[in-house]
């Protein structure tokens, strides 16, 4: 049943068959081809597309909770921060004693801020399971305390939105603080190796992009089984008209806890993923410009559709990096700017939406809709 | 407590009254020239530093200068023992001032720091009779705090000759100090030292006082550690006025920016996160309009920024009317997309001022009234603060007045409250809708005005204000302006009273973080508007 | 059986379904409700009449957690206090609501729409996942050909014309199963014969459940034949048959004077 109705959606089996390829192709083309040759992938344009798809990831966790609960979260970056630092504590842990300091304990900055000990929040990051578990607790931990808080009081529409803002600016402040413990303005950075194999070396930036392009598969799948699911005609529901579902006997709040929390995890995952392929991760991620520009991925690819927000973060990411390694890039924030002035006002319902719409209308006009974007109804073989 | 506030209350009266003085004959004296420069060009560090303070005693008018060269290391002995002064490479004879040239070259006269210690009290007791008010107040300082208890005649020449009320004070100060360290002065003096120094009140009269030598009278002990007491809590209450003033002052810039806010989102209900950029935009034509000042009108100066603020007002009036008209207005009841547009809007105009001015800071110059600061009691009051704190409320108040009594007012009122019933009654709504985003963005742009005095000018200024002020308005309650004032104020001052104990950064988060568990207990805020209105 | 009864007796508080005591609410100072006093018996059709302001959807509001009263007692079942509880609470204990204003889940089929309202485990996780039981598909169906709305099973909700909208939601009603049913306005916006059609569909549904009907249209009270109460001003005004309310002069007075 479960298998029959995922594959019983054209849109997104494509989606999962362009990821699929891309985690062998890519990697091949990486690894087996010699530099000159037309086909290669050089390793920096590798790196370079696994991070556009750590953040499709992002936009896929963020279209979860606005686009199918209506919650349109502008601390997103936050849960991605965390997830990233928390992996980045792991890569920290795994320098040893080959730092600048030489300390075998000590991260460098820690050494240079004479700190004798290891905090005690920095136990067990060097065990990669503890840090990977780290990476979708600690996220899920504080968006389901916000969350708790937030919802129960009905905290709703522009008033969350602004509070979620808050929340990842309060982090920034934060983790500013050199006596946090994370590395201050500077972030951590110098990684060495993951699980044993040299972070710089083509192989592993390989095996990197070919997990995120599988984690991206994977996170589909589970958010479209969520939304396909009972509760995902709730989530839809609340976003609609939450109150008729409270008189339906549905705890609203629970129901967007839950997703909200579900979310904060991806994001999480999608941030520990970004780390090691970026090398370095710092504060600036908690700004709020950068969750709010999530938000604008999402748009831009159809909020409410999941493949949507994943095209969007692709090619928004893909249209920055070309403008601002340009002559272009003093523009950029102009056409970042006219990019959410146009979205909002000519395209509310994004690439993917507004294309699926087009397709529904031309089709026959007994196509069974469905609730969120037009089906296709016809399994793929 | 009362009492405490009755020693403040004496405190500002021993400021403000003029001291009695008494006058003392100077006696004259002639110098003993040779002894001196002898003195001088000893080899021997104690001699250096005798001939030191003898000079400083003499009262002579060359004392100044010799002293001030020697501390300059100009102060050279010439061959033929005779004192001079460096002058750029042209010598003078010290005690003439005559211009002389040296056969060869004079060696200069070594100190080390036991002299370059007395020197600065001498110096200190020299200048206390300067013509320069400036000068004379930190030399009095300078005394009072070196304790010195030779400069005592010098001092009462000075108290006798002094007509400023302050300085004098300072000088009573000064000498009252040496009279505590003085172990010839009689018990009774030193005890009325203590009352002195008691009265001045500050950290370094506390310092004075909790530093006596062993050897001084019990009696004089006891009256000091009474009066270390005293000023022990007179000083925690001043810290207390003074974290207030700062929060009066922070609470201040928050409303300023809080309030155009409180019209766009509290009564009209949009989302504008391109507020902030209109308070960028005030504080660009600031700079604008100084720096057409400066070039072509420099005697204007000090009128700048009352020549800004109108055109300030109608610069981000004037965008933000474009902008409600262009976007805004196709998206009213859609608050989560207009959010998203106006911050779109938002970067545009960060952009657009950063390609005009260029990334950095541009300078905005205080004009005279706004540059420096007063002592009140214990409040160190700079006056670009406080004419913020009044401008402030100028705003405020003019704004409450303009919705309340103006034609303009009533039908924003209305079109907020009922917007279908207005139309039937022939309000133009698009019009008002217009008008008083207009009027939000405006008075945005008058504070950039205002806060181009104390923050940077530069394509972020107006970041920096968006989420404090979205707070401000959300925590006083939406739609009420009086919620705003509260709500800035509150804020402010719980900002700076929190600072101390937590330091500025974590103080912030611990009041974002309360502000958030607040808008999750009253999501409607502080002053809250109850019924249908609100859900709708 | 000639006089207007006021429910001034006390009430048998373990018989009464819903019973409401000394009720009052207001919004800003204005009292919306005003010492109100109720009780429905299990098993009854209750219709509400009043004029526009009367307070009857806001005594909705207070029976179903969505305002809660300044003072007074809202008991059901004779035991339970509504007022301590929430929305969603209230609907567990099984009393549903149809809204003035239809809301339905417009973006979503007719079918869907249903099937939320299908009484069921309401907690989270047990709605992870997909399907639908055939048992539970059977509920559905059946009431789709209540709701005459079989044929348009898979259209969006929000593609219905107003009539379908509310019986849209009397459907959502009847899948709750709840032991009382509220009912604000079913008829407002109705043609003659879907107002015809509404009335028996309540009988129907009156048959093994307690329904409190609130309604303006005199036709459609006077085709439920139940016991009629009249709210004015936030408290009750006259309570009895049809017939014998409708000759109160202090009712006349409300409807047609001033
Ligand atoms: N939440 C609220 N806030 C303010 N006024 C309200 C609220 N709910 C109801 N009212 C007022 O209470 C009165 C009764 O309204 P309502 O119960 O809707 O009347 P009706 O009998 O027509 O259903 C009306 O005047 C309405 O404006
Ligand atoms: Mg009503």
């Amino acid at each position: 049943m479960l298998t029959a109705k995922l594959l019983a959606d054209r849109r997104g089996l494509i989606f999962l068959a362009i990821l699929a390829a891309a985690a062998i192709l890519v990697p091949a083309l990486n690894l087996l081809t010699p530099e000159g040759s037309a086909l290669h992938v050089p390793t920096y344009a590798m790196s370079l597309m696994g991070k556009y798809l750590t953040y499709a990831i992002l936009a896929l966790a963020l279209d979860l909770v606005w686009g199918y609960c209506g919650i349109l979260s502008l601390g997103h970056g936050a849960f991605f921060a965390l997830g990233g630092y928390a992996m980045g504590m792991y890569l920290m842990r795994q320098i040893g004693p080959r730092g600048v300091y030489g300390n075998p304990v000590l991260p460098d900055f820690m050494v240079f801020l004479n700190w004798k000990e290891l905090p005690w929040y920095w136990y067990g990051f060097d065990w990669f399971p503890f840090a990977a578990l780290m990476v979708v607790a600690v996220p899920g931990l504080i968006a389901f305390i916000f969350g708790w808080f937030a919802f129960r009081s009905r905290v709703t529409g522009v008033y969350l939105s602004i509070i979620t803002q808050a929340l990842t600016y309060a982090l920034l402040l934060a983790f500013f603080r050199n006596d946090m413990g994370f590395g201050g303005n500077n972030g951590l950075t110098d990684f060495k190796d993951i699980l044993g194999f040299n972070i710089q070396s083509d192989a592993t930036r390989a095996g990197l992009f070919a997990l995120t392009a599988l984690t991206l598969a994977a996170a589909y799948l589970i958010a479209r089984s969520v939304v396909m699911s009972k509760a995902g005609k709730v989530l839809l529901a609340v976003r609609d008209a939450e109150s008729r579902v409270r008189f339906l006997g549905y705890r609203a709040d629970n129901y967007k806890l839950f997703v909200f929390t579900l979310s904060a995890m991806m994001a999480g995952i999608a941030g520990a993923l970004y780390v090691p392929q970026i090398g370095i991760i710092n504060p600036s991620e908690f700004a709020p410009g950068n969750s709010i520009e999530v938000v604008i991925w999402t748009a831009v690819g159809g909020r409410g559709t999941l493949v949507g927000p994943a095209i969007g973060a692709i090619l928004v990411n893909f249209a920055k990096t070309t403008f601002t390694t340009g002559a272009l890039a003093p523009y950029w924030l102009f056409a970042l700017g006219g990019l959410f002035v146009l979205v909002t006002l000519f395209l509310p319902k994004g690439i993917v939406g507004t294309a699926s719409d087009y397709l529904a209308r031309r089709r026959a006009a007994g196509a069974k809709p469905e609730p969120v974007a037009a089906p296709t109804p016809d399994p793929a073989e | 407590m009362a009492h405490a506030v009755f020693l403040i209350l004496s405190r500002i009266l021993a400021v403000l009254v003029v001291a009695f003085a008494l006058a003392h004959p100077a006696a004259a004296q002639t110098l003993d020239t040779a002894a001196l420069a002898k003195g001088f060009a000893s080899r021997s560090f104690d001699d250096v530093e005798k001939a030191v303070t003898q000079l400083a005693a003499s009262g002579s008018p060359r004392a100044e200068p010799i002293l001030r060269a020697l501390n300059d290391r100009l102060l050279v002995i010439a061959a033929d023992g005779a004192l001079l002064i460096d002058k750029a490479g042209a010598y003078e004879n010290a005690f003439t001032g005559e211009a002389v040239t040296p056969t060869a070259k004079p060696t200069p006269i070594r100190v080390n720091n036991k002299i370059r210690t007395t020197l600065a009290a001498a110096m200190g007791a020299l200048t206390l009779m300067s013509p320069d008010r400036q000068k004379r107040l930190e030399a009095a300082e300078a005394v009072f705090k070196s304790r010195d208890a030779s400069a005592r005649p010098l001092l009462d020449k000075a108290i006798a000759a002094e007509t400023d009320a302050r300085v004098k004070a300072r000088l009573i100060e000064a000498r009252a100090a040496g009279v505590l360290l003085d172990q010839t002065a009689t018990e009774a003096e030193r005890v009325e030292a203590v009352a002195t120094i008691r009265a001045r009140g500050d950290q370094d009269a506390k310092g004075l006082l909790s530093s006596l030598p062993a050897e001084v009278p019990p009696a004089v002990k006891a009256a000091a550690d009474r009066a270390i007491t005293a000023i022990e809590a007179e000083l925690a209450l001043w810290n207390v006025a003074q974290n207030g003033y700062y929060g009066l002052s922070l609470g201040s810039v928050l409303l300023l920016a809080a309030i155009g806010l409180a019209i766009t989102f509290g009564v009209m209900g949009i989302i504008n996160m391109a507020h902030g950029e209109m308070v960028m935009i005030g504080a660009y034509v600031t700079f604008v309009v100084q720096e057409t000042i400066r070039t072509s009108f420099p005697g204007l100066f000090d009128y700048s920024l009352l020549i800004a603020l109108p055109l300030a007002f109608l610069v981000a009036a004037i965008v933000g009317m474009a902008i409600e008209r262009s976007v805004i207005r196709f998206l009213y009841g859609r608050p989560l997309e207009t959010l998203l547009a106006t911050w779109g809007i938002s970067l545009i105009l960060q952009q657009a001022v950063r390609t005009l001015f260029g990334p950095t800071n541009r300078e905005v110059g205080a004009p005279s009234f706004m540059s420096g600061a007063f002592d009140l009691g214990g409040l160190v009051i700079t006056y670009n603060r406080l004419w913020i704190i009044v401008f402030t409320l100028v705003v405020f108040f003019a704004l409450l007045m303009l919705l309340r009594f103006t034609a303009l007012g009533l039908q924003m009122r209305a079109v907020t409250q009922n917007r279908r019933m207005a139309a039937a009654m022939g309000i133009r709504t698009n019009r008002i809708d217009m008008l008083t985003f207009g009027l939000g963005s405006g008075i945005a742009g008058l504070a950039g005005v205002a806060l181009s005095q104390i923050d940077n000018v530069s394509p972020n200024l107006g970041q920096g204000y968006i989420i404090d002020s979205f707070m401000v308005v959300v925590f006083g309650g939406v739609g009420n302006l009086w919620g705003t004032l509260v709500g800035a104020f509150t804020i402010g001052i719980a900002n700076k009273f929190l600072e101390p104990y937590a330091g500025a950064v974590l103080g912030k988060i611990l009041l974002l973080v309360f502000i958030i568990l607040f808008i999750q207990k009253r999501p409607r805020g502080l002053f809250a508007l109850k019924g249908r209105a609100v859900e709708a | 059986m000639t006089s207007v009864v006021t429910p001034q007796e006390p009430a048998h508080l373990t018989s009464s379904l819903l019973y409401l005591d000394d009720v009052s609410v207001s919004f800003d100072g204005f009292r919306a409700i005003n010492k109100l006093s109720l009780s429905i018996q299990p098993g009854e059709m209750r219709a509400i009449i009043g004029p526009n302001g009367a307070g009857k959807s806001t005594m909705m509001d207070i029976i179903t957690g969505k305002t809660k009263p300044d003072t007074g007692d809202v008991l059901f079942e004779g035991t339970t206090d509504l007022t301590r509880l929430d929305e969603a609470a209230i609907a567990h204990l099984g009393i549903g609501r149809k809204f003035q204003k239809p809301t339905v889940f417009e973006n979503q089929t007719v079918e869907d729409n249903i099937h939320l309202a299908l009484k069921s485990d309401r907690t989270v996780l047990k709605n992870l996942f997909w399907g639908i039981s055939a048992d539970e598909q059977a509920k559905i169906d059946k009431i789709l050909v209540t709701i005459r709305l079989a044929a348009d099973r898979d259209r969006l909700a929000g593609d219905l014309s107003h009539g379908q909208k509310q019986w849209l939601e009397i459907g959502m009603l009847l899948a709750q199963d709840p032991k009382l049913l509220l009912v604000d306005e079913p008829a407002a916006g109705m043609t003659d014969a879907e107002t015809i059609e509404t009335a028996k569909l309540l009988k129907e549904i009156a048959r093994d459940h307690s329904v409190i009907v609130v309604e303006h249209d005199m036709t459609f009270i006077r085709d439920l034949g139940v016991k009629v109460t009249v709210l004015h001003e936030g408290s009750v005004l006259a309570e009895g048959p049809l017939d014998v309310v409708s000759a109160d002069e202090r009712v006349i007075e409300v409807y047609l004077g001033r």
